[in-house]
């Protein structure tokens, strides 16, 4: 796939299309906002129409309420952050009941963060959301998370944790896509990538955050609470766009939503020519709620100042050689 | 009550004493509908080496004159964020959200109100003396700081209230000791109904307890490290004890709640100060201190209590 030079003139402010397909997953933009990033969306509406946004990938949901992570939960690092929350969320009961209804009702494409201890959990989650939340557009199985108990056992590290647990939640909810989101802090993504699709993830979602650490040299504490935490800004961007160059490459028909420190449309452009088919802006967020419709509009400039007609178009479109 | 993001225009730059930058803000839609306690989140800088906002309470609004509305920032300077701040003069732009947060409460009828403020923790209790003299209630002040340079606006202060105390612990200013050493006294001879605090961790513990001893009612403007400022993030929560219906409260049931937007302005007697939780600020770096709304810093030195007294009096 190359990028066409336009031949005639740009079309109108309005009319680039900027419809993108993932698999079933139709979506008005390739702009979403990352889980745990934008709540269930009630805050970011203060600054966004929310339907605009290509999605909402909501913050991830468990079976029942989870208090999290003392505090001090964050610490600012050169170029991005470190967090360790620990999935503080209301439980799944609270979005159906909640948030979902209250999302409905303004037309936002919602994307549901599925997380959990064990595969039972995950699985009982994503039974509720059958039942009650019929509408969602897609699960984002969150087996990443670097702030769980268990942190050595992430499922996103082993290829037969990822695939029980992709398993159980796409059994549970067939009819939606599944996309699995995978942590970098692994030796062979694709191992862990060709699991999750194995097991019949319709997608994946790459990266979550990287771990990282920090230490106040004054007093020899770590800066978090949790000691240890995720990287999260522009300072992975680099790390996300590797793992989805190499993803694509691996399985280059299978659709990718790319997140890690994109905050403009050069950064979102960049993980699209990398191979991701959409894109959600994360911690970005916190600094200008209204990033991912920035990032929307300067995405239709692009595709005006360079012809292109297509997103699709962009999706791993990076020249490798000459 | 709508949040505002944009340009404001900084119309004056100047210094409280040697170490406190004040940046005096044209922003008429927040000047005019912030109370006091909020805050406003403030882009210092360009570039990405350091993302994040930075909060910052209001320490002062001005509603009349030629430029109105406008607010006034304080602070010193901590880290990249204030340093940038500092640097900025009179026409400069600043990218700005506010207002944000959860403010003071004010006394439903005529109180005698007692504000305790700790160096640069006191910046919102200016902001609340403004409005609770207007509204015709007494304020009462007390203002602490390690050594005199760090006092802010001692001069204001003793305007302000009708019996103003300030106290140093080197005892270079004021009375030699702590905000607290001088709260009983000051609650007796001021006929205190109300009082409000703002400061380092510690010192709102202490005030808490002490004014819960009096059954006085006690608000808190806490100090946590925030990354978005309007409730997404999730990184500046505070253990509050759970209400519950009917049963006795217990002291393990807490939950996290987030100071952007349920606080910063808390009720003392609701918040687990110590204890149950790893105290929140210790840990806290000075660099990344200029993270939380009044930027205090948290490593104050106050002796750890014995343990029983950690438990909430009165309970």
């Amino acid at each position: 796939m190359t990028i066409r030079r336009a031949t005639k003139p740009p079309p109108e402010e309005n009319s680039t299309d900027l419809s993108v397909k993932l698999g079933t997953l139709e979506l008005k933009n390739p702009i979403l906002v990352a889980s745990g990033t934008y709540g269930a969306g009630q805050e970011g509406a203060e600054f966004v129409d929310l339907a605009s946004l290509g999605g909402l990938i909501v913050k991830s949901m468990t079976l029942s309420s989870w208090r999290g992570k003392p505090p001090p939960r964050m610490c600012e690092t050169p170029s991005g952050m470190l967090n360790a929350i620990g999935i503080q969320n209301k439980g799944v009961d609270h979005f159906v009941q909640e948030d979902y209804p209250w999302l409905r009702k303004r037309g936002v494409t919602v994307i549901a963060s599925v997380a959990g201890n064990t595969v039972d959990e995950f699985v009982r989650v994503t039974d509720k959301l059958r039942t009650a939340a019929q509408q969602i557009s897609a699960l984002e199985v969150n087996i990443s998370c670097p702030n769980l108990e268990d942190r050595d056992n992430m499922f996103a590290h082993s290829p037969e944790a990822t695939a029980e647990v992709v398993e159980g939640v796409k059994a549970s909810m067939p009819r939606r896509p599944v996309f699995a989101k995978l942590s970098p802090n692994v030796t062979s993504l694709t191992e862990i990538a060709e699991a999750a699709l194995e097991a019949g993830a319709d997608g994946l979602s790459l990266i979550n955050t990287v771990f990282g650490m920090s230490i106040d040299v004054e007093t020899r504490r770590p800066k978090l609470a949790g000691t240890v935490g995720g990287l999260s800004g522009p300072a992975i961007r680099p790390v996300a766009v590797r793992a989805i160059h190499e993803i694509h490459q691996a399985f280059p028909h299978v659709p990718i939503i790319g997140q890690g420190g994109v905050g403009s449309a050069a950064d979102a452009l960049e993980l699209m020519l990398a191979g991701a088919s959409a894109v959600a802006v994360g911690t970005m967020n916190f600094v200008n709620p209204r990033s991912p419709i920035q990032v929307a509009k300067g995405i239709a400039d692009y595709m005006r100042r360079h012809g292109v007609d297509s997103v699709a178009d962009l999706v791993g479109a990076v020249k490798l050689e000459g | 009550m709508t949040l505002l993001m944009g340009t404001g225009e900084v119309l004056s730059h100047k210094k409280y004493g040697e170490h406190y930058h004040a940046l005096t803000i044209v922003a008429p839609e927040i000047g005019e509908s912030v109370r006091p306690g909020q805050f406003v989140n403030i882009q210092c800088g360009e570039g990405t080496a350091h993302i994040l906002r930075r909060p910052f309470s209001v320490y002062r609004v001005h509603k009349r004159g030629g430029w109105a509305s406008t607010i006034e920032i304080v602070f010193d300077i901590r880290g990249p964020g204030t340093k940038h701040l500092s640097s900025l003069r009179a026409h400069a732009s600043v990218d700005l959200v506010g207002p944000l947060g959860r403010g003071f409460a004010m006394p439903s009828k005529r109180a005698h109100c007692l504000l305790v403020g700790g160096g640069i923790g006191s910046a919102p209790l200016f902001f609340l003396a403004d409005e609770l003299r207007n509204e015709g209630h007494r304020v009462d002040v007390i203002l602490g700081a390690r050594t005199a340079g760090l006092l802010l606006n001692q001069i204001d202060a003793r305007r302000l209230a009708s019996v103003c105390r300030i106290c140093t612990e080197d005892g270079s200013a004021g009375e030699t000791g702590r905000v607290t050493d001088l709260l009983e006294e000051t609650m007796e001879r001021c006929k205190t109904e109300i009082v409000y605090t703002c400061g380092p961790h510690p010192m709102l513990a202490a005030v808490s307890r002490v004014a819960m001893d009096r059954d006085l009612p006690v608000q808190t403007a806490v100090e946590e490290l925030m990354a978005c400022g309007y409730g997404v993030c999730m990184t500046c929560v505070m253990p509050l004890r759970q209400k519950r219906h009917g049963g006795k409260e217990a002291e393990a049931e807490y939950v996290y709640a987030r100071s952007c937007t349920e606080g910063p302005v808390f009720d003392g007697s609701q918040v687990i100060w110590d204890g149950t939780t790893p105290s929140s600020t210790e840990a806290v770096s000075v660099d990344q201190s200029e993270l939380s709304p009044a930027g205090m810093p948290t490593r104050h030195d106050f002796p750890p209590e014995p343990a029983d007294e950690h438990a909430p009096p009165g309970n």
